[in-house]
């Protein structure tokens, strides 16, 4: 809630704070500003620490590599803020791969195979958010059920076994290049600034801070809550299931294991981004920001020669800090005001 | 009688108020002092200090003739000083009897808790305060007002000295707050001191002895109830006269119907309601707890389904499945429970002013224009009076007067034609309150229909145009101004009058 922050430091500058400390606090103030100054102040010392960091080229397998997470971050981030949660992403991104490869290697172009895709995980989203919205069935253990069942159902469904050789039709939404980037950093960066924008400015999006800062009150002043809900289990289940194509596209195969595990990176990557499980807080650029972090610390990890084992411990390390920081933060509010 | 307890020149300040400001008092063995004030006027951090739950920064307190220094509630407890706070402490899926022995418990050898005794002791006290309730019973069956007893019961199995009672009565029923009373006098003889915090200035009257009242932090006056009148109190309490608490009734000169009910019925929950409401008109009902008023309100409203009935809006039939279909033919509903129903406490003034009305402020791509949402809550800010030092403040941090403002003027956001407040001013300062009668004149004087729904019977009988009363979710009265008197609408929310008894023949 940078809102009530801006406020303290309008009150503070005009009380005739310190120029410097001002502009500090002003900047300080929202969680995006600050991982920005993290995000662009590692940049420059992994810049220095390693040739090879600042190449095109790393820094291209960077973003690709953190662009699945963010994809479904942009999502997962909604969800949150609306005092929701989805665990079933990871299964719905390998299911959605699935699904459409099996269809192109059923003889199906492209265009319907990849619309094919979509409406499963479109489906899995809808059956999450009925059960969520409807039956209000806990978030939590609808989204765990949903993960594992269809993660069951993708392995019936191919056998148990990776649907390989998809034709270049398909592969080349993941790899074809614009600007001299692949085409899932695009996809990524478009989303970032369309549902930024909308959770922003529009009504609909809006309506989720409403519903996560309390429900019963929302629905009291005419929200339609159960729509609200429903349609964000149907985006992130969307999401996941485009971040599942581009996947499946710059692979050329559909894996039956990936994207297992990826619901916890995402959840952290918004957090770190200043959403919050209580729901009522965070933004789509905070949760995109949480991603990019943690997809630079594995890819300059990785490039220093640190064991992988590290990548971890110093992720979870990130996300305590992070919260450490807001109830600081809060407290400091609480007794200033 | 012997001082039990006396502050000296105790102090407290937390960052930016000077919660408790220089208050001496004394309170005598035997004796129930009450305590009152508008909020934020200190009570509780007094009795916080009194408590070892805060620390006083300046002053001295003597139990029995002895200073004593307090570092947490538990010292406290162990010198005899008791506190029930307003906020239960109880566990919803443990029992009553561990509750009320919460890490008291009688254990055995090796440290098992003796699960017996606690029953027995358990069963002890409930039979003292006549409750007839099986100690194994999982807390979470029982009702607001019985866990309010409850937590009475718990500080009171402690044996203390002194008991403090932050607003006890809050959640209880006209019988449960009977039955309190008489165990506190029943303890009262047998020694044990009380300091009783209030809102409600006639329980003062009927059970204290002396009444002490706080403004701001400090201590105005301490008086024998004897010697004070209500108003004298209200006067102490906000530092000036309230002339006028009311204002003046405008009975509307013409008799436009804006809304009829008939039929209305929820198994088990309300029967047959019927009733018309006028433009201009503000339309009373009276009742006691669980009389089906505000269950009844939010099925006209649309939030809980109804099992039959109709409504007729401005003469032509309508159908109300949701909230948003009552909002968008005017109508709003300021719930009782204002702060788990009715406001996003963690979000902005603005945000929470803007919330019914969201779509006013959309362009047709449905982005919302921020300049506008602006503007308006500033506008609404200053029209209703909140006292805030900006629209970006959290609600959270607004007093009970303010908050209720803040519901007020969301609500009016949707322009409504009919407005139904559920107990608007519960938790309200006397202040503050007679503002809001004020709006609600306001509104009934530009021709809204409004419907007050209040357990206060005074407030109805000062604001209403008529009076519709609920025994057990069934009308068994009406009484228009002309006939207002308490007793006779007690009589038909205790259910020994019934207006169907008489008039038409089965």
């Amino acid at each position: 809630m940078s809102d009530q922050e801006m406020e303290a430091i309008k009150i503070e500058s005009k009380s005739g704070g310190n120029g410097v400390l001002y502009a500090i606090r002003r900047i300080t103030a929202f969680r995006e500003s600050v991982l920005l100054i993290v995000i662009v102040v590692f940049a420059i010392i992994m810049t220095v620490a390693s040739p090879v960091f600042m190449t095109p080229l790393n820094m291209e397998a960077m973003l690709l590599a953190l662009s699945v997470e963010a994809t479904i971050a942009v999502g997962m981030v909604l969800l949150l803020i609306s005092g929701g949660l989805d665990l079933s992403v990871g299964s719905i991104l390998a299911f959605t791969g699935v699904v459409t490869g099996l269809a192109l290697t059923g003889g199906i172009e492209a265009f319907p195979a990849i619309i094919l895709g979509l409406m499963a995980a479109l489906m899995v989203g809808l059956i999450n958010g009925l059960l969520i919205a409807k039956l209000k069935i806990n978030p939590f253990i609808t989204t765990l059920g949903t993960m594992i069942t269809v993660r069951g159902l993708l392995l019936i469904l191919a056998s148990g076994r990776a649907v390989l050789n998809l034709p270049k039709s398909f592969t080349v939404i993941g790899q074809g290049r614009l600007f001299g980037m692949q085409y899932p950093i695009f996809a990524l960066l478009f989303l970032v600034v369309i549902i930024d924008l909308l959770l922003r400015n529009a009504r609909f999006f809006r309506q989720s801070y409403y519903i996560g800062g309390n429900e019963n009150a929302a629905r009291l002043t005419g929200i339609n809550v159960d729509l609200v809900k429903i349609f964000n289990y149907c985006l992130v289940a969307v999401l996941a299931g485009v971040a599942g194509l581009m996947l499946t596209a710059r692979f050329g195969s559909a894996s039956l294991t990936v994207g297992s595990g990826i619901e916890l990176r995402v959840i952290t990557a918004c957090i770190i981004g200043g959403a919050s499980l209580s729901g009522g807080d965070g933004s789509v650029l905070g949760a995109f920001l949480g991603a990019l972090f943690m997809g630079m610390l594995a890819n300059a990890l990785n490039l220093l020669g640190v064991d992988v084992y590290y990548q971890s411990f110093i992720t979870g390390l990130i996300l305590i800090l992070a919260v450490v920081f807001d109830v600081l933060n809060e407290r400091r509010k609480a007794s200033g005001s | 009688m012997k001082s039990i307890i006396e502050a000296i020149h105790l102090s407290k300040s937390f960052p930016g108020v000077q919660a408790v400001d220089d208050v001496s008092f004394s309170l005598q063995r035997g004796e129930i002092l009450a305590l009152v004030g508008e909020n934020g006027a200190g009570k509780s951090t007094l009795i916080q200090c009194l408590g070892g739950v805060q620390n006083p920064e300046g002053g001295r307190i003597y139990l029995e003739g002895h200073a004593v220094e307090f570092s947490s509630s538990y010292d406290a407890l162990q010198l005899g000083i008791s506190m029930v706070f307003q906020e239960l402490s109880l566990v919803d899926g443990l029992t009553i009897s561990e509750n009320i022995f919460a890490n008291r418990q009688p254990v055995g050898r090796f440290n098992n808790i003796h699960w017996q005794e606690l029953r027995q002791q358990t069963r002890e006290l409930l039979d003292r305060f006549n409750l007839n309730l099986d100690p194994s019973m999982q807390l979470k069956r029982l009702s607001m007002g019985q866990k309010q007893i409850l937590e009475v019961l718990k500080a009171i199995s402690t044996k203390p000295k002194v008991l403090m009672l932050d607003e006890p009565t809050s959640s209880l029923t006209e019988s449960e707050t009977a039955e309190l009373f008489i165990n506190i006098r029943k303890l009262q003889q047998e020694g044990m001191s009380f300091i009783y915090i209030t809102h409600k200035l006639n329980e003062v009257f009927q059970l204290v002895d002396r009444v002490m009242v706080m403004r701001d932090g400090k201590h105005v006056g301490t008086r024998a109830v004897d010697e004070v009148t209500e108003q004298d109190l209200v006067a102490m309490m906000v530092g000036r006269e309230i002339k006028d608490m009311y204002g003046a009734t405008s009975a509307p000169s013409t008799k436009e119907e804006c809304l009829r009910v008939e039929g209305f019925s929820r198994k088990g929950v309300f029967e047959n309601i019927g009733f018309r409401l006028h433009r201009g008109e503000i339309l009373g009902f009276s009742g006691l707890v669980g009389a089906g008023r505000t269950e009844m309100a939010r099925a006209i409203f649309g939030i809980d389904p109804k099992d039959a009935g109709k409504i007729w809006l401005e003469g032509h039939p309508v159908e109300i499945d949701h909230p948003q279909d009552a909002i968008m033919m005017g109508i709003a509903y300021l719930t009782e429970d204002r702060k788990v129903q009715g406001l996003f406490l963690d979000m902005a003034i603005r945000d929470n002013l803007i919330a019914p009305a969201l779509k006013s402020f959309t362009n047709r791509f449905d982005l919302l224009n921020r300049n506008k949402i602006a503007e308006s809550a500033r506008e609404r800010v200053n029209t209703f009076g909140i006292g805030t030092p900006s629209i970006t403040q959290q609600v959270l941090n607004l007093s009970g007067g303010n908050q209720q403002k803040c519901m007020i003027a969301m609500w009016m956001g949707i322009q409504p034609k009919i407005v139904i407040f559920d107990e608007p001013t519960r938790g309200v300062d006397v202040g503050a309150r007679s503002e809001i009668y004020h709006k609600l004149r306001e509104f009934a004087a530009g021709g809204t229909g409004v419907i007050l729904i209040s357990s206060d019977l005074p407030e109805l009988i000062g604001m209403c145009d008529l009076i519709i009363i609920m025994h057990q979710g069934s009308i068994t009265g009406e009484v228009s101004r002309a006939d207002f008197s308490e007793e006779l609408i007690m009589e038909y929310a205790a259910g020994i009058r019934n207006h169907q008894d008489m008039g038409v023949p089965a």
